[in-house]
């Protein structure tokens, strides 16, 4: 009774990608794989998830860090706010930046004014994007840690006069190292899927904003071969990061 | 324990979000019939009923929005459902089994496209259009012609180069032997609009109907006959279309002087 649906679930979730790989046009792979618009939308990809990954370690563990640890009444609204980009549609966070964010936005026509900057359009942007929706990711994941981490070590510290940055730096980052790597992972992959968001806020256009999925989304409507070829590309860096996330999650709760 | 299970929870979540954010048209349900059609059906409107599934260009939304709401008084119990997107990624639907019934293209190499693949025969070509200019109103980067978009520092949007919006703004910029490198490709006509409406950039290249449309939100400037270029509207009923007869018969009133004249009052000019 069970195993029927729970088969059709798998064969949901499975077929599609077996179908990419049926479909795939393997003999001109190298081919289709080694232009050099590919190559462009690749590194940009790797190179803006990488850092919006940094900015999102950078603020995003402080703040998994307060979440966690501070208790001041509405903190629990905060983190509602936080975890809204995990369930925004992404164009939706791409609209909101660029009205915050755009060169007429409320934020943003301060930065242009001031300091000549603006975002939309640039790669700069495509990091913002994607800092804005694979961010959360990482808090909740870190967050979590935090608040199931022994704390009697970190006490112990303190009563031996450590400083709390030297607490911070020495017992409970170690302590929670484990999920800040699957939280980095987890926000990486995100950033470098990121779409909507990206499209909307930092536009399309290829060498400086036109990320993978972008490339992807554009091939498909010229030269669905080179989209099937780019999508296998994007396939095997998910296989990647699920297999560095294997022991955190393909062994279910068993693991430490 | 648990907590892992929230955070694989809320992934779910967060993907299921993601994958929303594509459109998906909704297949036509021919079955509702026309509750009594008898006094205003005319020739043309017999067995005319349920839903027509239109996919046309982006550009074509006010135009055929109106036309749209003309077709359903004449013909009581259909339903006109238009898909509006850029003349390529529609090509591109129809090609993988989209249930359209009609499909309206900005150009006729994305109509040709869906000709070749068996998809439609016999376009006919029902309207024209041309390119504008189109600023914020403040226009900020005082762009005055053509060949104000080449210079270094102005932001400029165009669509994507196989959307006919893009590939008819590259005629104009080769007329006037300009080279114009833009901020963004947008993957269609009124995205590149809306940027310009926002005043994200400084300029945008789109059709004339477009700037009419905007109204007050966005400054036409006009290119001159000698450097513009047109694209041609073809429309054909699909070969495969669920609902053929309405199908037919909504081709049928966009090519009657009735869809040539809202064509004409939104600026399209005249195939």
């Amino acid at each position: 009774m069970i195993a029927t649906p729970a088969l059709i679930g798998f064969a949901f979730l499975f077929v599609p990608l077996l179908g990419m790989l049926a479909r795939a046009p393997w003999r001109g792979l190298s081919r289709l794989l080694s232009e050099s618009e590919v190559l462009t939308a690749l590194r940009l990809s790797i190179e803006c998830a990488t850092a919006a990954t940094a900015a999102s370690l950078l603020l995003g563990v402080p703040l998994a860090w307060a979440l966690a640890r501070i208790h001041i009444p509405g903190i629990g609204l905060v983190r509602a706010l936080v975890t809204l980009p995990l369930v925004l549609p992404p164009v939706v966070g791409g609209i909101a930046l660029l009205l915050a964010l755009g060169r007429n936005g409320v934020l943003g026509r301060y930065l242009d004014r001031w300091f000549g900057v603006t975002l939309p359009f640039t790669t700069p942007g495509v990091i913002v994007a994607e800092t804005f929706v694979a961010m959360p990711f990482l808090v909740v994941t870190v967050e979590g840690a935090l608040r199931t981490a022994d704390r009697d070590l970190e006490e112990a510290a303190v009563t031996l006069g450590a400083s709390r940055l030297t607490v911070f730096a020495r017992i409970t980052l170690p302590a929670i190292g484990p999920s800040l790597l699957a939280g980095s992972i987890l926000c990486w992959a995100r950033a470098l899927g990121e779409f909507g968001a990206t499209i909307t806020f930092a536009g399309n256009f290829p060498g400086t904003t036109q990320t993978m999925p972008l490339a992807i989304y554009n091939a498909f409507e010229q030269d669905p071969q080179a989209a099937l070829a780019l999508s296998l590309v994007l396939l095997l860096v998910a296989m990647i990061v699920l297999a560095a996330l294997r022991d955190r999650w393909l062994r279910g709760t068993t693991a430490a | 324990m648990h907590r892992r299970t929230t955070a694989l929870t809320v992934l779910a979540i967060a993907t299921a979000t993601a994958v929303t954010g594509c459109s998906s048209s909704k297949k036509a349900s021919p079955s509702s019939p026309a509750p009594g059609g008898g006094s205003s059906s005319s020739s043309s409107a017999a067995g005319v009923s349920g839903t027509i599934n239109v996919f046309a260009a982006s550009s074509l939304k006010e135009a055929f929005g109106t036309i749209a709401k003309q077709f359903e008084a004449a013909h009581p119990g259909s339903t006109i459902k238009i898909n509006l997107d850029a003349s390529s990624a529609l090509a591109t639907q129809i090609g993988q089994g989209g249930p359209a019934d009609v499909f309206a293209s900005a150009s006729t190499k994305n109509m040709d496209l869906v000709v070749k693949a068996g998809g439609a025969s016999a376009p006919t070509n029902f309207a024209k259009n041309v390119m504008e200019i189109a600023v914020p109103p403040s226009n900020p980067a005082k762009i005055a012609r053509v060949a104000d978009l080449a210079k270094g520092g102005v932001k400029v949007a165009l669509c994507q180069l196989q959307v006919p919006c893009g590939a008819t703004a590259a005629k104009v910029f080769a007329n006037a032997k300009l080279t114009v490198k833009p901020v963004s490709r947008e993957p269609d006509v009124k995205s590149t609009l809306a940027k310009v409406e926002l005043d994200e950039v400084d300029a945008g290249v789109v059709y004339v109907t477009d700037v009419r449309a905007a109204g007050t939100k966005v400054e036409g400037i006009q290119i001159p006959a000698a450097t513009n270029a047109s694209t041609e509207y073809p429309i054909a009923a699909l070969t495969k279309a669920p609902n053929s007869a309405g199908a037919k018969a909504f081709v049928a009133y966009v090519l009657s002087p009735a869809g040539a004249s809202v064509l004409t009052a939104d600026g399209f000019g005249k195939p």
